[in-house]
C-alpha cells in the first residue's frame, strides 16, 4: 500500500446544465479522466480517497441530482435515467467528447449507475470500475433496505470497523447531517424505491459492455452481499473481482489508500 | 351539529409484553402474535358496538383503516362500510378515510364507494387520506410520490364520480384505459368529502382551497385554533367563508357510571403504550419523503431517538389539555360508554351545538365543493324517486 501524501489538493466546482437541472462537478487533479459517482447516502466534500485519486487522474466528481442539495430533477423516475444523464453529461466535458476517452468509477449506488452508462453507450468508457454496486438482484440474500433502519444505523451497516465511521463523520453525527442523509434517501426513493436498489433488465444487457471492467467488494459488505460482484464479473466480458478484506461496503472511506491503488494500477493501464 | 362514534378496533387480545419486548407495536411486529379467534370475536363485538351507536343517537358512524399493527384491525375501510351500508339504516357512514396513494387504481376506489353509496341508500362520507408513514412500507408504496399521488388519484376519483364515461386517465402517476364504472353514486354531484388530518400544513390548505371540511384528529387545542385560522383565511383567499360546517373535531371521550371507573377507562386510549396509535417506531413512521420538507429537522431528530414524537404527550397532559375528555355525564364497560354518551351526553351537546351555531354541512346544505358550488340534492329525494315505498332516513 501507498502512503498517504499529505499534500494538499485543491478543488474547484462548476455547475453544468444538464436535462433541466443545474449539475454540479467538482474536479481536481491531473492526468487521465476520471469520473467518479458517490453512495446512495451522498458523500462529504473531501475524503482522502478523492484526494488520493487526484494524484493520479483529473478527477470529475458529479454530485447526483436531488442529492446532498444539488437541484433535484422531479421527473426522474429510474436509474437508467440518471445513467443517461450522465451520459449527456460525458458530451458536454472536454476531456470524455471523444468516445472511450474517460474511465468511471462507481461506488456502491454510484456503481448502478456506472453499470448502467456502460450498458447504454457500450464504447463510451475506456474502463470500468464497479465497488460495491448495487443494480443487480442477490440470488440469496438481499440488498439491505434503508427504508427499514435510521440514517445513522444504515450508515454504520456499510462500515466493517465501526471506528472507521466515527473518523469519518463522528461517532454521533450531526443533525445537519441527519437532515442531508434524508434528502438523499428520498432521492433514492425516488428513483429506486421498487424493485428496491435493483433492476431486473440490468443483467441482460451487461454482455454487450466493451471496456474492461474492474469489480472490487468489500468483503463484509452488508449492503450489497459479495454474491453481486461475483455476478458483475460473471457478466461483464472483460471483467475480474478483488476483495478487499477488512472492508465493509464503503470501502473507499474504510481502505482509502487500497482502494486508490487498485483504481490507479486499473485505470492507468494503457490500451483499452 | 354532527355527532360521531369512532373506534380504532384495536386489536386488544395480542400479548402486550411481546409487544414491549419488540419495541414497537407497528409494521413488523411479528403477525404471528395475531390471534384470529379473537380477530374473529372482536370484529363482531364492533359491529354491536356500531349498531348500539346507532340506536342511542348518533348521527355517523367514522370508519377508518391501517395496516400491519394492532391498534387498529381494519386493513380496509370499504369492508366495514359495506356491511353497515346494509345492518344500519340512518347513521352517515364516514370514511375518515382510504388512503388514496396506497391505491393503484384509484378507479377501482371509485366504484367500492359508489356501490357503497348506494347500498346505503346515500348516507356515505367519502374521506380520503394520505395513509400514516408505516402504511407505505406496509403496502410497498413510494413515500416520495404520497402527496402527489393522493392529490391525483383524488381528481381521478371524483371525475369518475361526475363525469360520464369512457374517458381516458393519462396522469403522472396513474394511466387508465377506459375509466367507465358501472356504479356511480346516488348522492350527486358526489359523495361529501371530508379531509382528516393531523399536521400538515399542505393538507389544510388543499381541504380549504377544494372547500373540504377538516377534521382535527386529537389535536392540541391551540394547534387546533391554528387549523381553523389557516383553513379560515384560505377559504377567503378561495372565495367563501369558513365556518363550523367546515370544521370537525376527533375527540377521545370516556363516559362511566363513576369518575373513577371514567377515568381509569379512559387510560386505556393510552392503550399498550403511551399513544393511541400503539407503540410507534420512530423510522418507520417517518419515511423519507413522506413528511412536510418544512418539519425536516423535526423528524430526522426524532427517527435517532434525539426529540420525542412531535406528536406525543402524556395521559395526564392530555386529560389536562382536554385532548382526553373522562367523567360522568353531569353527575363499566364500552357498551355502558357508548349507550349513557348517546343517551345522556349528545342531547346535551346538541343543545350547546344549537346556542353556538355549530351546524354540519347536512344541517347548512352546504356545496360537497368548490368545484360543485350549488348545494348538494338531500340523498332522501333521490333515494325515494325511484323507490315504491318511503323509506325511514333522516
Amino acid at each position: 500500500m501507498t502512503a498517504v501524501s499529505t499534500t494538499s489538493v485543491s478543488w474547484t466546482s462548476e455547475t453544468i446544465p444538464i436535462a433541466g437541472v443545474s449539475m454540479q462537478v467538482s474536479r481536481a487533479g491531473a492526468g487521465p479522466p476520471l469520473l467518479l459517482l458517490h453512495h446512495d447516502i451522498g458523500t462529504l466534500d473531501r475524503l482522502p480517497f478523492y484526494d488520493a485519486l487526484a494524484r493520479r487522474f483529473t478527477v470529475l466528481r458529479p454530485s447526483h441530482p436531488g442529492y446532498d442539495g444539488s437541484q433535484r430533477p422531479d421527473w426522474m423516475r429510474n436509474v437508467r435515467d440518471l445513467a443517461a444523464v450522465y451520459q449527456w453529461l460525458l458530451g458536454e466535458l472536454s476531456e470524455s467528447r471523444a468516445a472511450a476517452s474517460i474511465s468511471v468509477a462507481g461506488l456502491g449506488f454510484g456503481g448502478w449507475i456506472a453499470a448502467e452508462m456502460a450498458t447504454l453507450a457500450p464504447r463510451a468508457i475506456r474502463r470500468l470500475v464497479l465497488v460495491g454496486a448495487m443494480g443487480l438482484k442477490p440470488e440469496r440474500g438481499e440488498i439491505a433496505d434503508q427504508a427499514l433502519v435510521s440514517y445513522i444505523d444504515y450508515v454504520r451497516l456499510g462500515f466493517a470497523d465501526q471506528r472507521a465511521f466515527d473518523r469519518v463523520f463522528g461517532a454521533d453525527p450531526t443533525t445537519a447531517q441527519l437532515e442531508k442523509w434524508d434528502l438523499n434517501r428520498e432521492m433514492s426513493f425516488r428513483i429506486a424505491w421498487k424493485p428496491y436498489m435493483y433492476s431486473p433488465t440490468l443483467p441482460h444487457l451487461l454482455g454487450g459492455v466493451a471496456a474492461p471492467a474492474l469489480v472490487v467488494w468489500g468483503r463484509d459488505d452488508r449492503i450489497v452481499p459479495l454474491e453481486c460482484g461475483e455476478r458483475y464479473a460473471k457478466a461483464l466480458p472483460r471483467a475480474r473481482l478483488e476483495v478487499v478484506e477488512g472492508a465493509g461496503h464503503f470501502v473507499d472511506m474504510e481502505k482509502p489508500d487500497q482502494l486508490a491503488k487498485l483504481i490507479s494500477d486499473f485505470a492507468s493501464q494503457g490500451g483499452t | 351539529m354532527h355527532l360521531m362514534y369512532f373506534t380504532e378496533q384495536p386489536m386488544s387480545a395480542y400479548p402486550a409484553d411481546e409487544g414491549r419486548e419488540f419495541g414497537a407495536t407497528a409494521l413488523m411486529f411479528s403477525n404471528k402474535h395475531f390471534d384470529p379467534a379473537a380477530g374473529s370475536r372482536l370484529y363482531n363485538e364492533y359491529l354491536e358496538h356500531y349498531r348500539l351507536a346507532e340506536n342511542v343517537g348518533f348521527d355517523g358512524i367514522m370508519l377508518n383503516e391501517h395496516h400491519n399493527a394492532p391498534f387498529c384491525m381494519q386493513a380496509k375501510c370499504n369492508v366495514f362500510a359495506s356491511i353497515l351500508a346494509a345492518t344500519t339504516k340512518r347513521v352517515k357512514i364516514v370514511l375518515l378515510g382510504n388512503p388514496l396513494p396506497l391505491a393503484d387504481n384509484p378507479v377501482r376506489l371509485a366504484e367500492e364507494l359508489a356501490m357503497i353509496d348506494m347500498v346505503s341508500r346515500g348516507r356515505l362520507v367519502s374521506g380520503f387520506v394520505r395513509g400514516g408513514g408505516q402504511e407505505q412500507l406496509a403496502t410497498g408504496v413510494n413515500p416520495a410520490f404520497n402527496r402527489e399521488r393522493f392529490e391525483e388519484a383524488h381528481d381521478l376519483i371524483v371525475k369518475t364520480w361526475t363525469q360520464p364515461g369512457p374517458f381516458r386517465w393519462e396522469g403522472t402517476h396513474y394511466q387508465h384505459r377506459v375509466v367507465n364504472p358501472w356504479a356511480v353514486p346516488l348522492q350527486k354531484p358526489h359523495p361529501r368529502v371530508w379531509i382528516p388530518g393531523v399536521l400538515s400544513k399542505e393538507t389544510i390548505i388543499w381541504a380549504a382551497k377544494k372547500r373540504y371540511p377538516y377534521i382535527a384528529l386529537s389535536t392540541a387545542i391551540e394547534a387546533t385554533k391554528k387549523i381553523w385560522e389557516l383553513y379560515d383565511r384560505v377559504a377567503e383567499e378561495t372565495g367563501y367563508a369558513g365556518g363550523p360546517e367546515y370544521r370537525g373535531y376527533l375527540q377521545r371521550c370516556h363516559v362511566a357510571e363513576t369518575e373513577e371507573k371514567a377515568l381509569a377507562n379512559a387510560r386505556q386510549f393510552m392503550w399498550m403504550q403511551g399513544e393511541f396509535t400503539g407503540l410507534a417506531h420512530p423510522v418507520w413512521s417517518t419515511p423519507s419523503g413522506y413528511f412536510s420538507p418544512s418539519v425536516r429537522t423535526a423528524f430526522v431528530e426524532y427517527a435517532v431517538g434525539r426529540r420525542s414524537n412531535p406528536r406525543g404527550a402524556s395521559f395526564e397532559d392530555q386529560i389536562q389539555s382536554q385532548m382526553i375528555v373522562a367523567g360522568t355525564p353531569k353527575t363499566a364497560d364500552t357498551q355502558t360508554c357508548i349507550r349513557l354518551l348517546g343517551e345522556e351526553v349528545l342531547p346535551a351537546l346538541r343543545e350547546i351545538g344549537k346556542e353556538l351555531g355549530l351546524w354540519s354541512p347536512f344541517e347548512a346544505n352546504a356545496p360537497v365543493g368548490i368545484a360543485f358550488p350549488d348545494p348538494a340534492t338531500p340523498a332522501r329525494e333521490r333515494a325515494t324517486a325511484h323507490h315504491p315505498a318511503p323509506l325511514e332516513v333522516s
